[in-house]
């Protein structure tokens, strides 16, 4: 018994270190979670075995697929849960799919490199993932190091020393206060207590202030290539500095690269987002990316006030009623919604292109970003009242 | 009293929430019955009325043990969740010990911040001895107050203490059964999570979807509720901004047995199409046609299936 136990422990810590690999934070704890729930569960079936492990290691929703993807993989490979079972499973396990489901890539390189360290015959696995990266929908890498180091610097310095957003709402949250409008009973009552009793010092309470999240929607195709990499510094000064920023890239399709950009150093966390993003510098879809947008995060990231900044040239080729529709449902759901247009570097800069002009009734303001300068002018209108110049009705106006 | 104790495996744990008329998938019961089991908190997320809050509600009763439940704002502070001082008694005891000639300073404090005047929010209560046994915690909507508030379930939730400053410590016996639910407004930080045991509660299938509303709505008509699922069911595949949940159907199953419906028609279904639906948009996408394509489908399905 103790035999078997031993192997038991030695599994799921192989299978918590593939885990890990595949991108699922497993801390060890979880490992002795999992030997514990194993130990109380009684597990009579696979899916008893299955869904025990998935109550210790999954945390997310999202990870549910990548966890279901290592689970059928390495105790496929392993045989250990058939094993374990066999007695009391009557049929047989269904074999693999042919084609590799989604995720399944990402488990196949983390179980080869966890299986490195114990088994040597790895190559059928290498060959497979090789052949699941031409299955996918793009492409092409974004090169940061074609980013000389002159031009780091500079961008770095100057982010660096913009003076950040300090936009603040209120929150419904009280803290003491000198002008507070509110009693603060239980500080009033401590402060009197040093008296004896005998004098009531008032002390009060005001609302707490706090920074607003903010969530960033950055356009990455092809028009937008050559300012990309100055945007996602910045982003990532900004999130250095403030807690609450979420952050997208859409191209084709929208990618949230939040925990990515959140790394300390820029270049790592620029890396780790061009990583992650399959569809670098291809086209535009603005419209589904913001309705994906709309469907699957804004519920989630614009609570309490959110600010929304669009970063896109807007250069929609198929703008109809469904952009419409979707930035109108943004706008709506946000606080404040502003749009960063490189293309207003140009003074003659007019609300010709369709996009532009189905999506410009539904922002608060439009702003230039093409230069260092643009940048530093949206972080003071960051902490401040929305400014008169950058109205985008005036824009419409001009066109008609 | 033997079907008060705890469940002893996965199977009991299906059949002690059957009991409540809560139909469980059999993922749901292995992971309630392992936070039961390891006395860890269960941390609950899906989309809003797929039954989430009613776990911990079917907990307390099949299980006879008191719910407290806290439910979650954005303001939620510490003298609304955890304990708050009763101030106006404590005034009254401090005139009265003046009164009565008392000047030791220390000793009036002493009286004065007392168990006697703490008033006891849901968190303090959770952690105090029951005579039917820990009670069922519930913290609902964990996502609508701030990180704040989260940084302060780590304590309560890690070693079932809480610290007052003027007290002491206060420590659970036994440790209270905690149920912590979100509608994923928010990313709850990992931190929280890692100590508990995690579930997604999923829209249910048509199978149990049934068996869920005969459960729940016993007067219905065998065709009317096959109906109402499959239509529900077939309402989800659609592109749809909020779908409804289970909450929904069983509203919507009970509205039309109010109005003595005994088979779907495209009108009513249109007329009541308000239970189901939430949005605006949703609503209007969701157009006369449309319900009579999706009546007809379901129909045919259902006599495809007889």
């Amino acid at each position: 018994m103790a035999a078997s136990e031993g192997r038991l422990a030695e599994n799921i810590l192989y299978f918590a270190r593939a885990l890990r690999a595949a991108g699922i934070p497993v801390g060890p704890g979880a490992v002795l979670d999992a030997l514990e729930a194993l130990s109380v569960a009684h597990v009579g079936s696979r899916d008893d075995f299955y869904w025990t492990l998935h109550a210790v290691f999954v945390k997310r929703h999202e990870h549910t697929g990548l966890f279901d993807q290592a689970f059928r993989i390495f105790f496929r490979k392993r045989g250990y849960i058939e094993k374990m079972i066999a007695a009391m499973l009557p049929e047989t396990m269904p074999g693999e799919p042919k084609a590799p489901p989604p995720g399944a890539q990402r488990i196949q390189e983390a179980l080869f490199s966890g299986l490195n360290e114990r088994e040597q015959d790895k190559s059928d696995v290498e060959i497979d993932a090789r052949l699941t990266v031409s299955d996918q929908e793009l492409l092409r890498k974004k090169d940061f190091a074609q980013m000389t180091a002159a031009e780091i610097a500079a961008a770095k310095d100057a982010i660096a020393r913009l003076a950040l957003p300090l936009d603040v709402v209120r929150t419904r949250r009280l803290a003491p206060s000198r002008h507070g409008h509110l009693i603060d009973i239980r500080r009033t009552l401590r402060a009197s207590m040093k008296a004896g009793g005998a004098v009531i010092d008032l002390k009060y309470l005001g609302p707490r202030v706090k920074e607003p999240p903010i969530v960033a929607l950055l356009d990455i195709s092809g028009s937008m290539s050559e300012y990309t990499r100055l945007f996602l510094h910045f982003l990532h000064a900004v999130t250095d500095a403030r807690k609450r920023v979420t952050t997208f890239l859409f191209g084709t399709r929208l990618t949230n690269v939040t925990r990515a950009i959140r790394q300390r150093d820029p270049d790592e966390a620029l890396a780790a987002c061009s990583a992650n993003v399959a569809d670098w510098s291809g086209g535009t879809r603005i419209a589904s990316s913001l309705r994906a947008f709309n469907k699957q995060w804004a519920r989630r990231v614009l609570t309490q006030g959110a600010v929304v900044l669009l970063i896109t040239d807007g250069l929609e080729r198929d703008a109809d009623d469904t952009l419409a529709f979707e930035i109108d449902r943004l706008h709506r759901s946000c606080r404040r919604l502003i749009w960063l247009n490189p293309l207003l570097r140009f003074h003659a800069f007019e609300a010709r292109a369709k996009g532009v002009q189905t999506m410009l009734p539904h922002v608060d303001e439009l702003r230039p970003i093409h230069n260092l300068e643009s940048m530093a002018e949206l972080v003071r209108a960051l902490s401040g009242a929305p400014a008169k110049g950058y109205d985008p009705k005036q824009m419409l106006k001009n066109v008609a | 009293m033997t079907d008060k104790t705890l469940p002893n495996s996965i199977d009991s744990t299906l059949d002690l929430l059957a009991k409540a008329d809560y139909i469980a998938d059999r993922s749901l019961a292995t992971v309630l019955y392992l936070a039961l089991r390891m006395g860890r908190p269960m941390f609950v997320e899906g989309e809003a009325g797929v039954g989430k809050t009613e776990i911990a509600k079917v907990l307390a009763t099949t299980l006879g043990r008191r719910l407290i439940r806290l439910q979650c704002y954005e303001g939620l502070d510490v003298s609304a969740a955890v304990y708050e001082w009763n101030y106006g008694a404590q005034m009254i005891a401090i005139r009265l010990a003046e009164a009565e000639g008392e000047g030791d300073r220390a000793r009036i404090e002493h009286d004065v911040f007392s168990d006697r005047f703490l008033i006891k929010r849901p968190l303090l209560q959770a952690l105090e001895p029951d005579p039917a046994g820990p009670p069922v915690l519930l913290i609902d909507e964990i996502d609508r107050t701030d990180e704040a508030f989260e940084a302060f379930l780590l304590e309560v939730l890690a070693d079932f203490q809480i610290t007052v400053p003027e007290l002491g410590t206060v420590k659970a016996a036994h440790p209270p059964i905690v149920v912590v639910t979100s509608n994923r407004t928010r990313e709850v930080h990992d931190a929280l999570k890692r100590r508990c045991l995690y579930h997604w509660v999923g829209y249910p299938n048509a199978e149990r979807e049934l068996k869920i509303l005969r459960a729940r709505v016993p007067g219905i008509a065998k065709k009317l509720s096959e109906q109402v699922v499959a239509f529900v069911q077939a309402l989800r595949k659609e592109d749809l901004f909020k779908s409804p949940g289970v909450a929904e159907t069983l509203d919507w199953a009970s509205a039309l047995t109010e109005l003595d419906v005994v088979a779907l028609d495209p009108a009513t279904v249109s007329d009541t199409l308000g239970v189901l639906l939430k949005y605006q948009d949703d609503i209007t996408r969701l157009d006369g046609t449309k319900v009579k394509a999706l009546l007809d489908e379901v129909r045919s399905e259902l006599r495809a299936a007889e």
